[in-house]
């Protein structure tokens, strides 16, 4: 397969990833905004928000304070921004225009069709459209196009590359959302274990799709450290960046398998495996929850660009 | 008015053989089920993508060409004769290309004027006495016809690139076959679908002689901002090969390789969707990000074949377009099956004197232009235009050849009023490697509008299915 249509499919799985995860920080951001203003804390949610989208800097220079009105529009529709849902649906057709014949007509269609639907949202008054709208209309879209490729695309290197894309975008897209709370709840210690920190973990969890999840999980009450191995460790919850990781190193056996080689990838991706299936709740505090994500982070990182390197760059 | 044009379907008030099942076809069905049918072909049309580019984007991308669901239809007779005289030209039009880029014998013996092809912009130096496999240039021939009465056919253009059109006439075909199966279980209307095989096996037929094993093809297209684009991806997803940019491909060693998820993989044969200008930023314009660096060097040691082949521009010219009649001569010894329309040169003296006096009544083309633009349409110009043009021409008289205007056939298509007659043209594609190969059909193009005869999709032009009739 040729490498710029592999990085094609790679791509429009990370910006359907991405765009789901933009539509879920709005979630967090939106819900967070309704308790009362407190702290500091509160206060800088949604500034933390734009720093976890890597988009602080863009937004200031556009709208300057963080207003809520302003950040929906900046993260939803904003074509400025590139992590912006508009943004990154758009590029995703763009690229599975690019790459039309690797891709069954039905993932073409459920991805035009969002193209179109977005078209008209952006054509249509904005006290039209509640947020919470937006949100669904996000998180629905996605799974349609997920899904479309789960049933419908051949199980070839182009459907791994859609898988790997995915993996690695959810593995980055979980540990920056993990991280967003650690932001929130570092400054102002003193209400760690009061009901405020249960809301704004209910929270987090809400905007994984995973609260009634991990009830069933873990019985008892909410706390960090239960929280933390749900997210991070926990093989059972798709989102986990455990699972994403397995998911990843999966992708890249099958792909390896096809072609008959094995790829400096599947190292990366297996010791990122290895460390979490070996690791407690209790090392990653003892680490630091912020140390240990922005490591996760730069270790995601890493599993991207050897996988560029091997497949997609096309350079030898 | 209407008496003025050959109608390929009446004949006074009898209907024409060709077009008689058609009759019962066109009288079952109303103005209601017609609209219908429209709007199910306008959404097959989109599902299928070949309009996926259209929707409110910017200017970048292609429109909608309007599909008209008459079928344009020709009996087995009318087809053989023009099949014979397309592969006739196709085989001369080869036969001239590999000529020009080796001894010239045509120039020597004074047929064609040496000026006319060694100063012409489309000349290749860089590839002379080079022979490409099979000494083929142009694999795909486009033949643009058209017709004026019965037994009348005329070919108004050769195009010897890369003519773009025949997704369409392959879409129109599903479209058809999908709306009204029933007519196609009730006649033998033969199949055009083998395009996408014939032209796979064009490809493989002309790998070069250092490739030793299954021969891999590859379309080279200047990207997704191309208006052609989808007929790119479209020949690419039939025929089951790559559609590459140029930056998915690079020259190393002997050889012309792509960027797979593998690693490097040998390309044999090139389709090349791109212009000459651009296909080698070392060889032609330097500025060109479309092309691969190296590449004609191995063209030219025989690493990898080019189609059609640089240089075969050189044949469609419209200042050689006249001597393709003594090139059939020439080459193959047979008189030409297809004629010509008699065509006056503003290079010559005598002739463009003659073209001034006669405006009104020519129509008159840049001798570089394409589709539709900067052309003078007599009969139907105002004074004013025709003056404007007149100077054009006394600036430049090279620039410039006039033909008469043709009384270009009719064929029924579907109007607002219900059917009426409207001006066509068929441009068949022509295929060549170790045979010439052509399949029983075209792109029939209709000038929607009443009365015209420009039928470019740029100029509100529209598209039919083409019908050969089985015997």
């Amino acid at each position: 397969m040729l490498s710029r249509t592999a990085a094609n499919l790679y791509w429009i799985a990370r910006y359907m990833e991405r765009a789901e995860m933009t539509a879920r920080m709005l979630e967090v951001g939106s819900r967070n905004a309704l308790l009362p203003n407190i702290g500091d804390g509160y206060r800088n949610e949604w500034s933390a928000i734009l720093e976890t989208c890597g988009a602080t800097e863009r937004f200031t220079e556009k709208f300057g304070e963080p207003v809520q009105h302003n950040i929906e529009t900046f993260l939803f529709f904003d074509l400025g921004n590139p992590s912006s849902i508009a943004s990154c649906i758009s590029i995703a057709r763009e690229n599975a225009r690019v790459v039309r014949t690797a891709l069954t007509s039905l993932v073409w269609d459920v991805l035009n069709s969002a193209f179109q639907e977005l078209n008209q949202m952006r054509r249509t008054e904005r006290s039209k459209l509640p947020l919470s709208d937006l949100i669904d209309w996000t998180v629905k879209t996605c799974a349609l196009v997920r899904g479309a490729i789960e049933s419908t695309q051949l199980r070839n290197d182009g459907f791994y590359f859609t898988q790997l894309g995915y993996a690695v975008e959810r593995a980055d897209n979980t540990a920056r959302l993990l991280d967003v709370k650690y932001y929130v709840l570092l400054p102002g210690t003193s209400y760690i274990g009061s009901g405020l920190d249960t809301y704004q973990w209910t929270t987090l969890l809400r905007a994984l799709s995973a609260s009634r999840a991990f009830n069933w999980t873990y019985k008892g009450e909410l706390n960090a450290q239960k929280v933390a191995h749900f997210v991070i460790l926990n093989q059972q919850s798709p989102r986990s960046l455990l699972s994403c990781a397995r998911l990843a190193s999966d992708h890249l056996d099958h792909l390896s398998r096809g072609y008959g080689t094995c790829s400096t990838s599947q190292t990366c991706a297996r010791s990122l495996v290895a460390e979490l299936a070996e690791a407690g709740v209790q090392d990653i505090f003892d680490e630091g929850l912020h140390e240990f994500l922005t490591r996760f982070i730069l270790e995601i990182g890493k599993l991207d660009m050897s996988i560029t390197d091997n497949y997609l760059r096309g350079e030898f | 008015m209407a008496t003025e044009y050959f109608n390929e379907m009446f004949d006074g008030t009898t209907v024409r053989d060709p077009y008689r099942f058609l009759e019962n076809w066109l009288k079952d069905m109303p103005h209601e089920l017609r609209h219908m049918k429209q709007s199910e072909a306008e959404a097959l049309f989109r599902r299928i993508g070949i309009t996926f580019a259209v929707y409110g984007e910017a200017a970048d991308t292609d429109r909608l060409i309007p599909f008209d669901m008459f079928p344009r239809v020709f009996t087995a007779d009318e087809w053989r004769k023009l099949e014979r005289g397309i592969k006739q030209r196709a085989r001369a039009l080869n036969a001239f290309l590999a000529d020009v880029y080796d001894r010239g014998e045509i120039i020597r013996a004074g047929r064609i004027p040496a000026e006319l092809v060694y100063r012409n912009e489309a000349y290749e130096l860089a590839v002379t006495g080079f022979r490409p496999p099979l000494g083929v240039y142009s694999h795909i021939v486009g033949i643009d016809l058209v017709r004026t009465g019965p037994d009348q056919f005329f070919v108004l253009e050769d195009n010897c690139r890369t003519p773009s059109g025949v997704s369409y006439m392959l879409e129109n075909r599903e479209i058809m076959m999908r709306m009204f199966p029933q007519l196609f279980q009730e006649n033998r209307i033969a199949p055009v679908d083998g395009y996408a095989r014939l032209l796979r096996r064009t490809l493989t037929d002309v790998a070069p002689a250092k490739c030793d094993s299954d021969p891999t093809a590859v379309i080279l297209t200047p990207g997704r901002f191309n208006s052609a684009y989808y007929e790119h991806s479209f020949l690419a997803d039939l025929m089951g090969v790559d559609l590459v940019e140029g930056q998915d491909l690079f020259v190393d060693g002997d050889y012309c390789w792509m960027r797979t998820t593998e690693g490097p993989r040998r390309v044999d044969v090139i389709y090349r969707r791109i212009d000459d200008a651009f296909i080698d930023p070392l060889c032609f314009r330097p500025d060109s990000m479309l092309g691969v660096p190296g590449l004609m060097n191995v063209y030219r040691s025989g690493g990898v074949t080019i189609c059609s082949a640089p240089g075969a521009g050189v044949a469609d010219d419209k200042a050689i377009y006249i001597h393709v009649p003594e090139m059939i001569r020439f080459y193959l010894g047979e008189e030409p099956i297809l004629q010509n329309v008699p065509t006056w040169q503003c290079a010559k003296r005598d002739e463009c004197k003659y073209v001034l006096e006669h405006l009104s009544e020519l129509v008159v083309k840049e001798v570089h232009g394409s589709g539709g633009y900067g052309m003078l349409v007599g009969p139907k110009a105002s004074k004013g235009d025709i003056e404007a043009f007149a100077s054009k021409i006394r600036e430049n008289p090279a620039n410039y050849i006039a033909q008469p205007t043709l009384a270009l056939s009719t064929t029924p298509t579907f109007v607002e009023e219900g059917v009426a007659p409207r001006h066509v043209d068929l441009r068949p594609y022509c295929l060549v490697g170790k045979d010439v190969n052509l399949v029983p059909g075209g792109l029939t193009r209709v000038a929607l509008t009443e009365g015209s005869l420009v039928v470019n999709s740029s100029q509100g032009g529209g598209v039919k299915d083409t019908w050969v009739l089985a015997e």
